[in-house]
């Protein structure tokens, strides 16, 4: 028996230590396109551009362990090919053999195409971050696109560092892809406060340089100098070697509840897969997501094992910027109410409901003890389909614990 | 090493399947009142990212941590899965006349 598992981010290495947990002994292969260690990516916009000392790589905490489960990592090899038909992958030219093969090869940023382009930074990788840290030096002038998620959490740390920092989104907001309105226009007060400078519902048009540095010219004429720019403006699954050999792609590697692809022996699993999620109708999701792809990475080891549950775990987003806490269970679309529960000046917190009174999502940002617990009891009560009172929601003297 | 018992708060504090969280000598503590009205006490901040346990969810034996979900069981500290490994140090509890004290 041999398996084969294709990228070595949070879903690969959740996957390889599931299937040790699970009692799986034979030959396990894992391929990182990296040189280092697996590493964890969210401190890339967060503490690795804070620390003040020589930056370390964030190790996945388990991957120590690689040596001690007889588990073959290959760092900075990349996979050139499948061959399904003889079900064999080809990495640094030799031919490795599977019975059940995983695909959790991540997605990459999206690039902008405006004239200039080549002059934009993008944050993904650990010299990514290595990168952006060297130019957030005291003064220099950091010019953010896109406001989501990346790009505010860019935002914060650079402010933190003392530089001069805008961000343009050309969005009529920030955080339109999935963080509700009353939430946004909060965080958003918070880097006004912090100084940020917003240029928000305006198109891009090019990049020039000069003496000066860098400039940023909007449709509408306005001129943003800056000394770096960066952008995080979403992400592109990574599916060429998927597409290649012949499985179905669509908005990601297309796979089953079990997580298998359009190929019995191959699954994918994390940001490069596209599934149906049975909270939300079988709708085919994909999701860019820390929680997600350690679920994924977890749940398909026991698929490629055999077992035939179907994925249902709700989805789960968060973010750190300055000292405010953002946490999100579930998924709004689709809601046809939206309740909003008072929890005074410094937090905010909101769920949304189907049109039979469903729970469907919860979000709050704040300090994180103001919103944690009470998020995490959403994210239990979204899993079992409840269907909450709204006046109870509304209502901060009713425990959501009692809700259950 | 000496060790010695530190009030720190009145029984009645936590609520029942809850946790608080207890600072003393620059150190910060974890301290859970089950549903049976036992009461443990924990280091008070997670081994992945040193975030204050005191802010999760109590479930039963189970503390997770409010960032990350990481898993302890609160009566022995051990971690129960990914992304925590490293498990929390804990402490003696009992409780007097409605105060809980921890032995540090």
């Amino acid at each position: 028996m041999s398996m084969v598992i294709v990228g070595a981010g949070e879903a690969g290495v959740a996957a390889a230590l599931r299937l040790r947990e699970a009692g799986y002994t034979g030959a396990l292969d894992v391929f990182g396109a990296e040189h280092h260690r697996p590493y964890e990516r969210p401190p890339l916009s967060k503490a690795v551009l804070l620390e003040q000392n020589d930056a370390s790589l964030p190790l996945i905490a388990a991957a120590e362990r690689f040596e001690a489960l007889n588990i073959t990592y290959h760092p900075g090899v990349q996979v050139d090919q499948i061959d399904p038909a003889r079900r064999s992958v080809r990495a640094g030219g030799v031919d490795f053999a599977y019975d059940a093969l995983l695909l959790a090869t991540g997605a990459q940023p999206r690039r902008l195409s405006l004239p200039g382009h080549e002059h934009v930074h993008y944050l993904r990788r650990f010299e990514d971050a290595l990168a952006l840290r060297q130019n957030m030096q005291p003064g220099a002038r950091i010019l953010i696109i896109g406001g989501g998620f990346i790009g505010l959490e860019c935002a914060a740390s650079a402010r933190a560092l003392g530089c001069e920092v805008s961000l343009v989104e050309a969005a009529p907001r920030i955080l339109m892809r999935g963080v509700p309105e009353h939430l946004a226009q909060f965080i958003e007060a918070r880097h006004r406060a912090e100084g940020v400078h917003f240029y928000i519902g305006t198109a891009l048009e090019r990049i020039e340089t000069s003496a000066d540095g860098l400039a940023l010219i909007l449709a509408d004429g306005t001129l943003i100098a800056a000394d770096l720019i960066v952008a995080g403006i979403g992400a592109v699954p990574e599916t060429a070697l998927a597409q290649a050999a012949g499985l179905r792609c669509q908005n990601g590697i297309v796979v089953d509840a079990q997580l298998r692809t359009s190929d019995p022996a191959i699954f994918a699993a994390g940001d490069c897969c596209a599934f149906p999620h049975p909270l939300y109708d079988n709708r085919m999701i994909r999701l860019e997501a820390w929680r997600n792809a350690q679920d994924q990475g977890r749940f398909v080891a026991n698929a490629m094992l055999g077992e035939m549950a179907d994925f249902a775990a709700v989805p789960w987003f968060w973010s750190d910027q300055y000292n405010l806490h953002l946490q999100i269970a579930g998924l709004a679309e689709g809601a046809t109410q939206a309740v909003t529960r008072d929890l005074g000046e410094d937090a905010r917190m909101m769920f949304h409901l189907s049109a039979e009174g469903r729970l469907l999502s919860a979000a709050g940002v704040g300090p994180i003890g103001k919103i944690a617990k009470d998020i995490r009891l959403a994210e239990m009560m979204i899993a079992h389909r409840a269907a909450p009172a709204a006046a109870a929601l509304a209502d901060p003297a009713v425990k959501l614990k009692g809700l259950l | 090493m000496s060790t010695q018992w530190i009030d720190a708060c009145a029984a009645d504090d936590i609520d029942q399947d809850d946790v608080t969280r207890f600072d003393h000598a620059g150190e910060t503590y974890a301290i859970y009142r089950t549903e049976d009205d036992a009461y443990y006490a924990t280091a008070g901040l997670c081994t992945h990212e040193k975030i204050h346990l005191a802010d999760g969810l109590v479930m039963g034996n189970i503390i997770e941590c409010p960032k990350h979900n990481g898993r302890f069981d609160l009566r022995t500290g051990e971690a129960k899965g990914a992304p925590v490994c490293i498990n929390l140090k804990t402490y003696p509890v009992r409780v007097e006349n409605g105060r809980v004290l921890i032995q540090i």
